[in-house]
């Protein structure tokens, strides 16, 4: 044999094995070569696939392997060293590459195969999501339907159209065979049924409330689902199908009275409306817990409704009684109006027509009196005259009290003499006392202002009145009056405890006290003493007369002078003290207007000149005129001179100190312009003096000037004497007290 | 010139004592002069006057009133009672005087009576005129002569 270099195969060629082992190889090598390519193509074809370079790897082992196969075919036949060599290095390679890739797919395959359980944990909760979508698809749509119930049973304030409502919605909203709704009746011991959607069941049916069914729905808030056959659960017999499932929740009926701010609703409610409600009975529907607890809200927002329009209801009511109460309250009040002015009506007519007989009376009566008269006939005209006397007394006080009473009576307030009036009381009851032989003793303190500012007569007449009562039940013994000025200690008194005098710098407060020694009164009559017409038997004698409205009249007064009065005694038989304090103003020195005519002398100096003094001069006669002026001048009067009323009244100022008048013209309105002038000048010190200056002073012309408010009348013709001694006696005094 | 100025103080002095005994002027025209002085010096003149041209002024509407047909009686007792009241204010007693029975007469409505008193009105006013200008001229004359008007 030759020394070739090629290598010989293992064993001798066997021509049919070789064969196969040929076209294996080959298919092995193709197989080998399209299994990457088709990895390659469906790789690319998918993006996701996260191990592309481990294909890569796998891939390279295929090729090899392929290779290696393919290169095999060569070594079936003789060939050279460089098959040989190609082959080796094929196979070295093949077997690096696959170990390589069969280190990593130790790595890679259990990664690959959790893929696989991750995908179907997915799938899982992807499901679950989706039941979960499903049931809040479901509440939503529920809460919708509530809402849209709410909205509805809300939007009406009438019972039935809100129960109706409730009933026709929920039946559409859970597609209900029948819903109904039981009321309890008045007593209170059955439920009746009131309202049906469909009205399967006739209205007005009753179960008595006191089922254990109706008493489990009772107990619970939620919506109980109860069983078809419950009385409650009535519905035409369709026996065909089983009856759909039946489920009733309770509507509390709410007061006014049940709404806390804190818990709303109060469980205290112990009434309950009923409302059941049944679903189809040919449906396999159950009641889910989501329509349960539409059910269970809707049940609320009724009773909410409910009591709304019972409390508009209640309100309502409330209204119109106001309103009747209203209308009864304004008739009462026009006709207590009306008998007022009526009975004001009667007091003024009455007022005249019996005063005037009694006026006639009594003046005739007086007159009677004067004449010649037997004994028994003075003593019939003397009770005749007592008795009218009584009675025109009586007259006034009825009247005097309707006054005070209405009060429409108003205090003449004005300054006056207090020490005078105490003066003129003791006069005046000094004679009745005398004849009694009572004794009569006044004492005034020494801070007791001489003038004080109040209504004089009126204080005269409480004076009186209870002087005169004093006298009126004593029959022996005396009266002390004392007077004085309430300190603020002893202002207040125990017996008046709402009484608070506070005095101030322009007023004070008169404390009088009378004591008397007389029948005293039981301390238990003192409270009615003041009340009108009131009067006790023991004091009811045939000696006393009057109404018993004397001491009423004399509290009034009193209250309008802010004081107050009250009685003491120790008891029958111990005498009686009475107190009053009033408050007066402190009157100080009198001014000009009040001057009483009698008691003041006259300051005697007299001025001879008046430099500067302005005065104005209205007189009409241009003669007169000049001679008046001619005259005032002389006096060193600074004069102006005025033709007329209208004149008078441009020029008149507050620096004119006198204004004379003539008053002798006819057709000039003298007393009109002293009215107006006394309007102008509304304080008493601006105003001027008016002086008329008359020709004749007969008494009805210097009545009429007097009264208009002049401080003087002089007569004509005036001297310089006579006219110097009038100014002197104007500046002095402010008034001219005779006319000259 | 002495003399001359007591003799016409006398004749002054005599004439207007004559005045107030005839009864021409009264004690009001005494208080007149008494408020003459030197501030004033011409006041009874002027007052004087006044009361003629016053008056004068009442005469002729008393005239013109008294002569119509219907006689409106209180438009002359208005008349009459201004001259009144200014003849008393200078003291013209007798004016006054007749004008107080003037007033009468027009209360009674007395046509005649009226028109007979202003008659004696108008006497009386040219009596009490002429007198009074007459002492006036007096006292001018006085004066004149350096002598001072006698009060009394």
């Amino acid at each position: 044999m030759e020394a070739c270099n090629c290598i010989e195969p293992q064993w001798p060629a066997d021509e049919l094995l070789m064969r196969y082992q040929y076209i294996s190889d080959f298919f092995i090598a193709l197989a080998y070569f399209s299994i990457p390519l088709e990895l390659i193509y469906f790789v690319k074809k998918s993006a996701v696939f996260p191990y592309r370079w481990v294909l890569v790897q796998f891939g390279a082992f295929i090729v090899l392997c392929g290779a290696t196969h393919l290169i095999n075919l060569w070594t079936f036949t003789m060939h050279s060293r460089t098959v040989a060599i190609v082959m080796t290095a094929a196979k070295v390679l093949t077997a690096a590459v696959s170990c390589a890739t069969a280190l990593m797919l130790v790595h890679i395959i259990p990664d690959l195969l959790s893929v696989k359980t991750r995908e179907l944990f997915l799938k899982n909760k992807a499901a679950e999501l989706d039941r979960e979508m499903g049931l809040i698809r479901t509440q939503e749509e529920t809460g919708r339907h509530v809402r849209m119930l709410t909205h509805e049973i809300r939007s009406t304030l009438d019972r039935h159209t809100i129960l109706k409502t409730t009933l026709v919605e929920l039946g559409r909203t859970l597609a209900l065979e029948e819903c109904a709704l039981w009321m309890p009746t008045r007593s209170g011991v059955e439920l009746q049924l009131s309202y049906t959607l469909r009205h399967q069941n006739p209205v007005g049916f009753t179960v008595p409330i006191q089922l254990p069914v109706i008493n489990q729905v009772f107990s619970t808030n939620r919506a109980v689902k109860i069983s078809p056959n419950s009385p409650v659960a009535r519905r035409r017999p369709s026996g065909r199908y089983m009856p759909g499932e039946v489920v009733a929740v309770r509507v509390p009926l709410l007061h006014l009275s049940n709404f806390q701010i804190n818990d709303w609703p109060e469980l205290s409610t112990k009434r309950y409306a009923l409302m059941v409600l049944m679903l189809p009975s040919d449906s396999a529907r159950q009641w889910h817990v989501h329509e349960l607890e539409l059910v269970e809200v809707v049940a609320d927002q009724v009773a909410v409704a409910l009591s709304h329009a019972a409390i508009l209801e209640e309100s309502m009511r409330a209204r119109d009684l106001l309103m009747e109460q209203n209308v009864a309250l304004d008739l009462a009040r026009r006709e207590a109006e009306t008998a007022v002015r009526a009975r004001n009506d009667f007091l003024a007519v009455m007022n005249h027509e019996m005063r005037t007989p009694m006026h006639a009376i009594i003046a005739l009566s007086s007159l009677l009196q004067e004449t010649e008269l037997t004994p028994e006939q003075r003593l019939m005209v003397e009770t005749i005259l007592k008795s009218s006397n009584l009675l025109a007394t009586l007259i006034n006080d009825v009247l005097d009290l309707s006054r005070l009473e209405d009060g429409s009576l108003r205090l003449d307030i004005g300054p006056f003499d207090l020490h005078g009036l105490f003066k003129e009381v003791l006069n005046l009851i000094k004679p009745i006392a005398s004849v009694k032989k009572l004794f009569v003793t006044l004492s005034l303190s020494s801070d007791l202002p001489e003038y004080a500012i109040g209504d004089e007569k009126r204080l005269m007449q409480i004076m009186l009145n209870i002087v005169g009562n004093a006298v009126k039940f004593s029959k022996e013994g005396g009266i002390s009056i004392s007077a004085f000025v309430a300190k603020s200690d002893s202002l207040r008194d125990p017996r008046a405890p709402d009484f608070f005098p506070v005095p101030s710098d322009n007023h004070f407060y008169l404390r009088v006290q009378v004591k008397d020694t007389g029948s005293g009164i039981n301390p238990q009559d003192i409270p009615k003493l003041f009340t009108k017409f009131a009067q006790s038997q023991s004091l009811a004698t045939k000696n006393s007369g009057g109404s018993g409205l004397g001491l009423a009249i004399c509290k009034r007064f009193v209250n309008l002078m802010d004081g107050h009065i009250w009685l003491e005694s120790d008891g029958l038989g111990k005498g009686c003290t009475a107190v009053f304090m009033v408050k007066l103003g402190i009157g100080g020195r009198l001014n000009e207007a009040k001057i009483p005519y009698a008691s003041r002398a006259p300051v005697n100096h007299v001025w001879t000149n008046f430099p500067g003094l302005k005065v104005l001069v209205m007189d009409d006669n241009g003669v007169s005129r000049m001679v008046t002026k001619g005259l005032l001048v002389h006096l060193g009067c600074d004069v102006t001179t005025v033709g007329s009323g209208d004149e008078c009244l441009r020029a008149v100022s507050n620096e004119h100190k006198v204004v004379f008048m003539d008053v002798s013209v006819p057709g000039l309105d003298i007393y009109e312009v002293a009215v107006r002038i006394h309007e102008k000048f509304s304080k008493r010190h601006d105003r001027p003096l008016i002086v008329a200056l008359t020709g004749n002073t007969d008494r009805v012309t210097k009545e009429s000037c007097l009264r208009v408010g002049m401080d003087g009348v002089v007569l004509k013709p005036v001297s310089v004497d006579k006219m110097r001694s009038v100014l002197s006696e104007l500046l002095d005094h402010g008034v001219l007290l005779e006319s000259q | 010139m002495d003399g001359l100025v007591i003799q016409l103080q006398r004749q002054l002095v005599d004439y207007s004592t004559s005045l107030y005994k005839e009864g021409f002027l009264d004690d009001q025209f005494k208080q007149l002069q008494q408020l003459q002085d030197e501030s004033n010096p011409d006041f009874v003149v002027e007052v004087v006057c006044l009361f003629f041209e016053d008056s004068e002024r009442l005469l002729s509407e008393l005239s013109k009133t008294l002569s119509q047909q219907n006689v409106d009686f209180k438009k002359v007792d208005a008349h009459v009672h201004q001259l009144k009241g200014s003849s008393s204010s200078i003291g013209a007693q007798r004016v006054q005087r007749v004008c107080i029975a003037f007033r009468n007469y027009c209360e009674e409505q007395n046509n005649e009576g009226c028109l007979k008193s202003l008659q004696l009105v108008k006497h009386e006013f040219s009596l009490v005129k002429t007198k009074l200008e007459a002492m006036f001229k007096l006292e001018k004359q006085v004066l004149a002569a350096g002598g001072s008007i006698p009060m009394h």
